[in-house]
Protein backbone atom coordinates (compact mmCIF):
# COMPACT_ATOMS: atom_id res chain seq x y z
CA UNK A 1 0.00 0.00 0.00
CA UNK A 2 2.81 2.21 -0.38
CA UNK A 3 3.07 2.78 -3.76
CA UNK A 4 1.02 5.39 -5.56
CA UNK A 5 -1.22 4.75 -8.91
CA UNK A 6 -1.16 7.28 -11.86
CA UNK A 7 -4.52 8.06 -13.35
CA UNK A 8 -5.70 10.78 -16.17
CA UNK A 9 -7.38 14.00 -14.70
CA UNK A 10 -11.11 13.82 -16.27
CA UNK A 11 -12.23 16.46 -14.47
CA UNK A 12 -11.54 19.20 -12.12
CA UNK A 13 -14.07 21.18 -9.50
CA UNK A 14 -14.21 22.07 -6.40
CA UNK A 15 -16.10 20.71 -3.24
CA UNK A 16 -16.33 22.32 0.75
CA UNK A 17 -13.46 24.70 -0.99
CA UNK A 18 -11.20 21.90 -1.96
CA UNK A 19 -9.80 21.16 -5.18
CA UNK A 20 -10.88 17.91 -6.07
CA UNK A 21 -10.89 15.95 -9.69
CA UNK A 22 -12.36 12.93 -11.19
CA UNK A 23 -9.57 10.44 -12.23
CA UNK A 24 -9.52 7.15 -14.79
CA UNK A 25 -7.60 4.29 -13.43
CA UNK A 26 -8.25 1.98 -16.49
CA UNK A 27 -12.04 1.46 -16.24
CA UNK A 28 -12.35 2.37 -12.75
CA UNK A 29 -13.25 6.45 -12.09
CA UNK A 30 -12.26 7.53 -8.69
CA UNK A 31 -12.70 11.05 -6.40
CA UNK A 32 -9.00 12.44 -6.10
CA UNK A 33 -8.17 15.42 -3.90
CA UNK A 34 -6.06 18.00 -5.86
CA UNK A 35 -5.05 20.21 -2.63
CA UNK A 36 -1.44 19.02 -3.29
CA UNK A 37 -0.50 19.69 -6.49
CA UNK A 38 -2.55 22.39 -7.00
CA UNK A 39 -1.43 23.39 -11.04
CA UNK A 40 -3.02 20.22 -12.08
CA UNK A 41 -5.79 20.85 -14.76
CA UNK A 42 -7.56 18.23 -16.95
CA UNK A 43 -6.32 15.85 -19.08
CA UNK A 44 -2.99 16.22 -16.61
CA UNK A 45 -1.85 12.46 -15.08
CA UNK A 46 -1.08 12.19 -11.44
CA UNK A 47 -0.15 9.66 -9.12
CA UNK A 48 -2.58 8.99 -6.50
CA UNK A 49 -2.23 7.44 -3.64
CA UNK A 50 -5.15 6.90 -1.01
CA UNK A 51 -7.30 9.21 -2.55
CA UNK A 52 -4.92 12.27 -2.62
CA UNK A 53 -2.42 13.28 -5.81
CA UNK A 54 0.82 13.68 -4.86
CA UNK A 55 2.77 14.40 -7.76
CA UNK A 56 2.05 14.90 -11.92
CA UNK A 57 3.65 12.71 -14.45
CA UNK A 58 3.66 12.63 -18.16
CA UNK A 59 1.96 10.00 -20.18
CA UNK A 60 4.04 7.59 -21.08
CA UNK A 61 5.17 7.11 -17.11
CA UNK A 62 1.74 7.05 -16.25
CA UNK A 63 0.96 3.88 -18.64
CA UNK A 64 3.98 2.40 -17.76
CA UNK A 65 3.43 2.66 -14.13
CA UNK A 66 0.07 1.69 -14.07
CA UNK A 67 0.81 -1.97 -16.26
CA UNK A 68 3.42 -2.40 -13.49
CA UNK A 69 1.39 -1.90 -11.17
CA UNK A 70 -1.54 -4.54 -12.36
CA UNK A 71 1.21 -6.85 -12.54
CA UNK A 72 1.82 -6.55 -9.14
CA UNK A 73 -1.64 -6.75 -8.47
CA UNK A 74 -1.26 -3.48 -6.36
CA UNK A 75 -4.37 -1.61 -7.84
CA UNK A 76 -6.63 -3.26 -5.20
CA UNK A 77 -7.02 0.14 -3.61
CA UNK A 78 -8.99 1.02 -6.50
CA UNK A 79 -11.91 -1.07 -5.41
CA UNK A 80 -12.23 0.16 -2.37
CA UNK A 81 -16.02 1.19 -1.50
CA UNK A 82 -17.33 4.22 -3.06
CA UNK A 83 -18.65 6.55 -0.19
CA UNK A 84 -21.13 8.79 -1.32
CA UNK A 85 -22.44 12.12 0.56
CA UNK A 86 -25.64 11.44 2.02
CA UNK A 87 -27.60 12.54 4.69
CA UNK A 88 -27.71 11.44 8.57
CA UNK A 89 -28.80 8.03 8.64
CA UNK A 90 -28.84 7.66 4.83
CA UNK A 91 -25.25 5.58 4.27
CA UNK A 92 -25.27 1.86 6.33
CA UNK B 1 1.35 -1.64 -23.45
CA UNK B 2 3.66 0.45 -25.91
CA UNK B 3 5.72 2.27 -23.41
CA UNK B 4 6.75 -0.52 -21.10
CA UNK B 5 9.01 -2.44 -23.17
CA UNK B 6 11.94 0.28 -22.11
CA UNK B 7 11.91 -0.95 -17.94
CA UNK B 8 10.91 -4.24 -18.70
CA UNK B 9 13.40 -5.40 -21.36
CA UNK B 10 15.84 -8.57 -21.26
CA UNK B 11 18.40 -6.81 -23.34
CA UNK B 12 18.61 -3.85 -20.90
CA UNK B 13 18.39 -6.11 -18.17
CA UNK B 14 21.40 -7.99 -19.44
CA UNK B 15 23.54 -4.68 -20.13
CA UNK B 16 22.76 -3.33 -16.58
CA UNK B 17 23.81 -6.77 -14.99
CA UNK B 18 26.99 -6.78 -17.19
CA UNK B 19 27.35 -3.01 -15.59
CA UNK B 20 27.28 -4.77 -12.26
CA UNK B 21 30.02 -7.57 -13.23
CA UNK B 22 32.52 -5.21 -15.07
CA UNK B 23 33.04 -2.40 -11.97
CA UNK B 24 32.26 -5.60 -8.89
CA UNK B 25 35.45 -6.34 -7.09
CA UNK B 26 33.53 -7.73 -3.84
CA UNK B 27 30.56 -9.28 -2.41
CA UNK B 28 28.29 -6.39 -1.41
CA UNK B 29 24.51 -5.97 1.16
CA UNK B 30 22.07 -3.44 -0.43
CA UNK B 31 19.28 -3.32 1.19
CA UNK B 32 15.34 -1.95 -0.46
CA UNK B 33 13.73 0.02 1.85
CA UNK B 34 10.30 0.06 0.00
CA UNK B 35 7.76 -2.82 0.74
CA UNK B 36 6.93 -2.73 -3.50
CA UNK B 37 10.21 -3.02 -4.32
CA UNK B 38 10.63 -6.04 -1.70
CA UNK B 39 7.18 -7.63 -4.12
CA UNK B 40 8.84 -6.39 -7.72
CA UNK B 41 12.46 -8.22 -6.55
CA UNK B 42 10.87 -11.68 -5.68
CA UNK B 43 8.10 -11.47 -8.40
CA UNK B 44 10.43 -10.93 -10.93
CA UNK B 45 13.37 -12.52 -9.34
CA UNK B 46 15.35 -9.87 -9.56
CA UNK B 47 17.69 -10.43 -6.38
CA UNK B 48 18.54 -14.32 -8.70
CA UNK B 49 19.78 -11.95 -11.81
CA UNK B 50 22.50 -10.17 -9.75
CA UNK B 51 26.15 -11.05 -9.95
CA UNK B 52 27.34 -13.42 -7.38
CA UNK B 53 28.28 -11.84 -4.55
CA UNK B 54 25.86 -9.15 -4.62
CA UNK B 55 22.77 -9.79 -2.29
CA UNK B 56 19.29 -7.86 -1.89
CA UNK B 57 18.01 -7.99 1.82
CA UNK B 58 14.79 -6.65 2.24
CA UNK B 59 14.13 -3.62 4.55
CA UNK B 60 11.08 -2.74 6.87
CA UNK B 61 8.74 -0.70 4.18
CA UNK B 62 6.20 -2.12 4.04
CA UNK B 63 3.09 -0.18 6.75
CA UNK B 64 0.99 -2.85 7.59
CA UNK B 65 3.55 -5.12 8.01
CA UNK B 66 5.27 -2.87 11.11
CA UNK B 67 2.31 -1.61 12.52
CA UNK B 68 3.00 -2.93 16.07
CA UNK B 69 0.88 -5.51 17.45
CA UNK B 70 -0.55 -3.45 20.71
CA UNK B 71 -1.70 -0.94 18.23
CA UNK B 72 -3.94 -3.44 16.01
CA UNK B 73 -5.21 -4.65 19.54
CA UNK B 74 -6.19 -0.88 20.56
CA UNK B 75 -7.91 -0.78 17.20
CA UNK B 76 -9.82 -3.80 17.76
CA UNK B 77 -10.95 -2.84 21.02
CA UNK B 78 -12.36 0.08 19.36
CA UNK B 79 -13.96 -1.34 16.76
CA UNK B 80 -15.80 -3.85 18.90
CA UNK B 81 -17.68 -0.92 20.52
CA UNK B 82 -21.62 -0.39 19.94
CA UNK B 83 -20.84 3.49 19.15
CA UNK B 84 -18.11 3.28 16.66
CA UNK B 85 -17.70 3.32 12.86
CA UNK B 86 -14.61 1.79 12.37
CA UNK B 87 -12.78 3.08 8.96
CA UNK B 88 -9.83 1.42 7.63
CA UNK B 89 -7.81 1.01 4.09
CA UNK B 90 -8.63 -2.15 3.16
CA UNK B 91 -4.92 -3.96 4.09
CA UNK B 92 -5.39 -3.74 7.62
CA UNK B 93 -8.54 -5.86 7.90
CA UNK B 94 -6.78 -9.45 7.77
CA UNK B 95 -3.94 -8.34 9.56
CA UNK B 96 -4.47 -10.80 12.84
CA UNK B 97 -4.38 -8.98 16.54
CA UNK B 98 -3.99 -10.88 19.64
CA UNK B 99 -7.48 -12.20 19.16
CA UNK B 100 -8.85 -12.23 15.85
CA UNK B 101 -8.53 -9.72 12.76
CA UNK B 102 -10.87 -6.94 11.30
CA UNK B 103 -13.38 -8.84 9.16
CA UNK B 104 -13.65 -11.05 12.35
CA UNK B 105 -14.68 -8.58 14.25
CA UNK B 106 -16.77 -7.11 11.09
CA UNK B 107 -18.65 -10.27 10.86
CA UNK B 108 -19.21 -10.63 14.92
CA UNK B 109 -21.32 -7.46 14.31
CA UNK B 110 -18.78 -4.61 14.72
CA UNK B 111 -19.17 -1.65 11.93
CA UNK B 112 -15.79 -1.87 10.23
CA UNK B 113 -15.40 -0.46 6.79
CA UNK B 114 -12.98 -0.19 4.30
CA UNK B 115 -12.28 3.82 2.94
CA UNK B 116 -9.99 4.66 -0.20
CA UNK B 117 -9.66 8.17 1.07
CA UNK B 118 -9.03 9.32 4.58
CA UNK B 119 -11.58 12.13 3.49
CA UNK B 120 -14.94 9.40 2.84
CA UNK B 121 -14.45 8.96 6.49
CA UNK B 122 -15.72 12.61 7.09
CA UNK B 123 -18.75 11.84 4.99
CA UNK B 124 -19.48 8.75 7.35
CA UNK B 125 -19.55 11.14 10.23
CA UNK B 126 -21.65 13.71 8.38
CA UNK B 127 -24.35 10.85 7.94
CA UNK B 128 -24.16 9.14 11.08
CA UNK B 129 -24.42 12.14 13.50
CA UNK B 130 -24.90 9.57 16.78
CA UNK B 131 -21.77 7.62 15.72
CA UNK B 132 -18.26 8.08 16.42
CA UNK B 133 -16.06 7.52 12.93
CA UNK B 134 -12.60 6.17 13.55
CA UNK B 135 -10.04 6.18 11.14
CA UNK B 136 -6.96 4.04 11.49
CA UNK B 137 -3.77 6.20 9.90
CA UNK B 138 -1.32 4.13 9.53
CA UNK B 139 1.19 4.06 6.81
CA UNK B 140 4.47 5.82 5.98
CA UNK B 141 5.03 9.39 4.49
CA UNK B 142 3.59 8.52 1.19
CA UNK B 143 0.21 8.19 3.24
CA UNK B 144 0.61 10.68 5.60
CA UNK B 145 -0.50 13.76 3.62
CA UNK B 146 -3.87 11.95 2.91
CA UNK B 147 -4.03 11.26 6.57
CA UNK B 148 -3.27 14.96 7.85
CA UNK B 149 -5.59 16.35 5.52
CA UNK B 150 -8.56 14.23 7.48
CA UNK B 151 -7.99 15.84 10.54
CA UNK B 152 -7.37 19.45 9.08
CA UNK B 153 -10.53 19.14 7.18
CA UNK B 154 -12.59 17.35 10.23
CA UNK B 155 -11.15 20.66 12.44
CA UNK B 156 -12.09 23.07 9.36
CA UNK B 157 -15.67 21.59 8.53
CA UNK B 158 -16.08 20.88 12.55
CA UNK B 159 -16.89 17.58 12.16
CA UNK B 160 -16.62 16.16 16.01
CA UNK B 161 -17.21 13.22 16.00
CA UNK B 162 -14.46 11.84 13.60
CA UNK B 163 -11.30 10.81 15.29
CA UNK B 164 -7.33 9.21 13.99
CA UNK B 165 -6.09 6.14 15.61
CA UNK B 166 -2.49 7.42 14.69
CA UNK B 167 0.23 4.83 13.86
CA UNK B 168 2.15 6.29 11.39
CA UNK B 169 5.95 5.45 10.81
CA UNK B 170 8.76 7.60 9.01
CA UNK B 171 11.76 5.94 7.10
CA UNK B 172 15.13 7.72 7.76
CA UNK B 173 15.24 6.94 11.35
CA UNK B 174 14.31 3.37 10.70
CA UNK B 175 17.66 3.25 8.55
CA UNK B 176 19.63 4.61 11.34
CA UNK B 177 17.87 1.60 13.36
CA UNK B 178 19.40 -0.45 10.81
CA UNK B 179 22.75 0.93 10.99
CA UNK B 180 23.34 1.24 14.23
CA UNK B 181 22.56 -2.55 14.70
CA UNK B 182 25.65 -4.25 15.97
CA UNK B 183 24.96 -6.77 13.31
CA UNK B 184 23.82 -4.75 10.45
CA UNK B 185 24.99 -6.22 7.30
CA UNK B 186 23.66 -3.30 5.08
CA UNK B 187 26.27 -1.33 3.05
CA UNK B 188 23.74 0.64 0.25
CA UNK B 189 20.56 0.87 0.23
CA UNK B 190 17.76 1.58 -2.62
CA UNK B 191 15.65 4.42 -1.22
CA UNK B 192 12.17 4.29 -1.46
CA UNK B 193 10.64 6.05 -4.78
CA UNK B 194 7.19 6.95 -3.54
CA UNK B 195 7.89 7.94 -0.45
CA UNK B 196 10.55 10.67 -1.65
CA UNK B 197 8.13 11.48 -3.95
CA UNK B 198 6.40 13.36 -0.87
CA UNK B 199 9.09 13.99 1.48
CA UNK B 200 12.01 14.65 -1.31
CA UNK B 201 15.47 13.47 -0.01
CA UNK B 202 17.59 15.95 1.18
CA UNK B 203 16.79 14.03 4.71
CA UNK B 204 18.56 11.25 3.64
CA UNK B 205 21.62 13.17 3.08
CA UNK B 206 22.77 13.19 6.90
CA UNK B 207 22.24 9.48 7.25
CA UNK B 208 24.93 8.93 4.05
CA UNK B 209 27.26 10.94 5.31
CA UNK B 210 27.11 10.22 8.80
CA UNK B 211 27.32 6.27 8.09
CA UNK B 212 29.18 6.25 4.99
CA UNK B 213 26.44 4.63 2.99
CA UNK B 214 25.41 5.70 -0.05
CA UNK B 215 21.32 5.99 -0.63
CA UNK B 216 20.14 6.07 -3.95
CA UNK B 217 16.49 6.71 -4.16
CA UNK B 218 14.90 4.03 -6.73
CA UNK B 219 11.72 3.29 -8.88
CA UNK B 220 9.99 -0.45 -8.02
CA UNK B 221 10.12 -1.58 -11.42
CA UNK B 222 12.85 -4.07 -12.41
CA UNK B 223 14.94 -1.92 -14.69
CA UNK B 224 14.88 1.24 -11.87
CA UNK B 225 16.22 -2.01 -9.14
CA UNK B 226 18.51 -3.03 -10.99
CA UNK B 227 19.38 0.47 -12.34
CA UNK B 228 19.36 1.27 -8.29
CA UNK B 229 21.74 -1.91 -7.75
CA UNK B 230 24.42 -0.48 -10.50
CA UNK B 231 24.28 3.30 -9.40
CA UNK B 232 24.68 2.13 -5.25
CA UNK B 233 27.27 -0.64 -6.71
CA UNK B 234 29.58 2.18 -8.36
CA UNK B 235 28.89 4.19 -5.31
CA UNK B 236 30.49 1.63 -2.94
CA UNK B 237 33.40 0.58 -5.58
CA UNK B 238 34.55 4.26 -5.80
CA UNK B 239 34.46 4.67 -2.34
CA UNK B 240 31.64 7.24 -2.57
CA UNK B 241 28.28 7.72 0.00
CA UNK B 242 25.94 10.26 -1.03
CA UNK B 243 22.33 10.59 -2.27
CA UNK B 244 21.43 9.85 -5.37
CA UNK B 245 18.20 9.62 -7.47
CA UNK B 246 17.84 6.78 -9.86
CA UNK B 247 13.63 7.97 -9.91
CA UNK B 248 14.39 11.45 -10.92
CA UNK B 249 11.17 11.03 -13.79
CA UNK B 250 8.76 11.06 -10.39
CA UNK B 251 10.49 12.96 -8.16
CA UNK B 252 13.21 15.73 -7.54
CA UNK B 253 15.04 16.49 -4.29
CA UNK B 254 12.44 18.58 -2.73
CA UNK B 255 9.46 16.72 -2.69
CA UNK B 256 6.12 17.68 -2.96
CA UNK B 257 5.87 21.25 -0.59
CA UNK B 258 2.12 21.38 0.07
CA UNK B 259 2.09 18.15 1.45
CA UNK B 260 4.83 18.39 3.21
CA UNK B 261 3.55 21.87 4.80
CA UNK B 262 0.15 20.16 6.12
CA UNK B 263 1.91 17.08 7.74
CA UNK B 264 3.86 19.67 9.69
CA UNK B 265 0.33 21.85 10.46
CA UNK B 266 -0.93 18.02 11.58
CA UNK B 267 1.68 15.94 13.00
CA UNK B 268 4.29 15.76 15.12
CA UNK B 269 7.35 13.81 15.00
CA UNK B 270 7.46 11.09 18.34
CA UNK B 271 8.67 7.44 19.70
CA UNK B 272 7.20 4.75 17.71
CA UNK B 273 7.29 1.08 18.30
CA UNK B 274 7.59 -0.98 14.91
CA UNK B 275 6.18 -4.35 14.72
CA UNK B 276 8.95 -7.08 14.73
CA UNK B 277 11.83 -4.14 15.54
CA UNK B 278 11.06 -2.48 18.72
CA UNK B 279 10.54 1.21 19.72
CA UNK B 280 12.95 3.34 17.45
CA UNK B 281 13.31 7.24 18.52
CA UNK B 282 11.21 9.97 16.69
CA UNK B 283 10.70 7.45 13.95
CA UNK B 284 6.28 8.05 13.70
CA UNK B 285 3.87 11.05 13.31
CA UNK B 286 1.49 11.53 16.26
CA UNK B 287 -1.47 14.80 15.88
CA UNK B 288 -0.11 18.02 17.49
CA UNK B 289 -1.94 19.02 20.57
CA UNK B 290 -4.27 21.56 18.76
CA UNK B 291 -5.67 18.23 17.12
CA UNK B 292 -6.18 16.32 20.52
CA UNK B 293 -10.28 16.34 20.10
CA UNK B 294 -9.68 14.17 16.86
CA UNK B 295 -6.89 11.83 18.41
CA UNK B 296 -8.86 8.40 19.11
CA UNK B 297 -6.37 7.23 22.14
CA UNK B 298 -7.53 10.57 24.11
CA UNK B 299 -11.36 9.35 23.45
CA UNK B 300 -11.27 5.99 24.03
CA UNK B 301 -9.85 4.51 27.24
CA UNK B 302 -7.74 1.81 25.84
CA UNK B 303 -5.12 1.21 28.10
CA UNK B 304 -1.89 -0.10 27.34
CA UNK B 305 -2.19 -3.74 25.87
CA UNK B 306 0.44 -6.51 26.85
CA UNK B 307 1.15 -8.30 23.60
CA UNK B 308 3.22 -11.73 22.72
CA UNK B 309 4.42 -12.60 19.83
CA UNK B 310 5.35 -16.33 18.60
CA UNK B 311 9.01 -17.01 20.06
CA UNK B 312 9.80 -18.72 17.23
CA UNK B 313 9.18 -15.49 14.16
CA UNK B 314 12.18 -14.01 13.23
CA UNK B 315 10.68 -10.74 10.96
CA UNK B 316 12.59 -8.74 13.31
CA UNK B 317 15.68 -9.39 12.17
CA UNK B 318 14.31 -9.76 8.47
CA UNK B 319 13.27 -6.61 8.34
CA UNK B 320 16.16 -5.28 9.55
CA UNK B 321 18.11 -7.39 6.81
CA UNK B 322 20.10 -9.83 8.99
CA UNK B 323 18.48 -12.82 7.87
CA UNK B 324 15.86 -14.09 5.28
CA UNK B 325 12.92 -15.88 5.18
CA UNK B 326 14.22 -19.55 4.62
CA UNK B 327 15.97 -18.86 7.64
CA UNK B 328 12.94 -19.02 9.80
CA UNK B 329 11.64 -22.95 10.40
CA UNK B 330 8.21 -22.17 10.62
CA UNK B 331 8.21 -20.02 7.16
CA UNK B 332 6.20 -21.81 4.85
CA UNK B 333 4.54 -24.53 7.39
CA UNK B 334 3.55 -22.75 10.40
CA UNK B 335 3.11 -19.90 9.21
CA UNK B 336 1.67 -18.81 5.74
CA UNK B 337 -0.45 -15.77 4.60
CA UNK B 338 -3.45 -17.24 5.93
CA UNK B 339 -1.68 -17.89 9.17
CA UNK B 340 0.73 -15.02 9.92
CA UNK B 341 2.65 -15.33 12.79
CA UNK B 342 5.05 -12.02 12.55
CA UNK B 343 4.93 -8.97 10.61
CA UNK B 344 6.75 -9.36 7.36
CA UNK B 345 3.80 -12.27 6.62
CA UNK B 346 0.92 -10.23 6.88
CA UNK B 347 1.11 -8.41 4.08
CA UNK B 348 1.40 -9.01 0.20
CA UNK B 349 4.46 -6.50 0.72
CA UNK B 350 6.16 -8.14 3.91
CA UNK B 351 9.30 -10.48 2.96
CA UNK B 352 8.13 -13.63 3.80
CA UNK B 353 4.35 -13.05 2.27
CA UNK B 354 6.29 -12.05 -0.98
CA UNK B 355 8.76 -15.13 -0.93
CA UNK B 356 5.31 -17.17 -0.04
CA UNK B 357 3.34 -15.79 -2.99
CA UNK B 358 5.78 -16.59 -5.26
CA UNK B 359 6.86 -20.07 -4.61
CA UNK B 360 10.15 -20.12 -2.51
CA UNK B 361 8.71 -21.92 0.42
CA UNK B 362 8.68 -24.98 -2.22
CA UNK B 363 11.95 -23.91 -3.41
CA UNK B 364 14.76 -21.50 -2.84
CA UNK B 365 14.67 -20.20 -6.42
CA UNK B 366 10.95 -20.10 -6.16
CA UNK B 367 8.63 -20.13 -9.29
CA UNK B 368 10.72 -17.11 -11.38
CA UNK B 369 8.83 -14.51 -13.37
CA UNK B 370 12.05 -13.72 -15.52
CA UNK B 371 10.82 -14.67 -18.33
CA UNK B 372 7.78 -11.92 -18.02
CA UNK B 373 10.62 -9.45 -18.25
CA UNK B 374 12.98 -11.36 -20.76
CA UNK B 375 12.44 -13.37 -23.30
CA UNK B 376 14.00 -16.69 -23.20
CA UNK B 377 16.43 -16.03 -25.03
CA UNK B 378 18.36 -13.72 -23.71
CA UNK B 379 17.20 -13.94 -19.90
CA UNK B 380 18.81 -17.80 -19.86
CA UNK B 381 22.28 -16.55 -21.05
CA UNK B 382 22.10 -13.44 -18.20
CA UNK B 383 20.57 -16.45 -15.64
CA UNK B 384 23.42 -19.02 -16.50
CA UNK B 385 26.26 -16.02 -16.49
CA UNK B 386 25.01 -14.97 -12.64
CA UNK B 387 25.51 -18.03 -11.01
Amino acid sequence: MCLAIPGKVVETFEKSGMQMARVQFGGITREVCLEYVPETETGDYVLVHVGFAISRVDEAEAERTYQALRDLDQLTELESPVVDELEPGGYR
Amino acid sequence: MKYLDEYRDGDVAARIVAGMRRIQTRPWVLMEVCGGQTHSIVKNGIDHLLPQGVELVHGPGCPVCVTPLEMIDKAHAIARRQDVIFCSFGDMLRVPGSDGDLFTIKSQGGDVRIVYSPLDCLKIARANPDKQVVFFAIGFETTAPANAMLAWRAREEQVNNVSLLVSHVLVPPALVAILQSPDNRVQGFLGPGHVCAVMGYSEYDPISARFHVPIVVTGFEPIDILHGVLMTLQQLEDGRATVENQYSRILDRAGNLPAQKLIGKVFEVTDRKWRGIGSIPQSGYRLRAEFARYDAENIFDVAEIATLEPEICISGEILRGIKKPHDCPAFGTQCSPQHPMGATMVSAEGACAAYYAYGRHLSPQGIDMLHRIAPASSAAPVHVESR
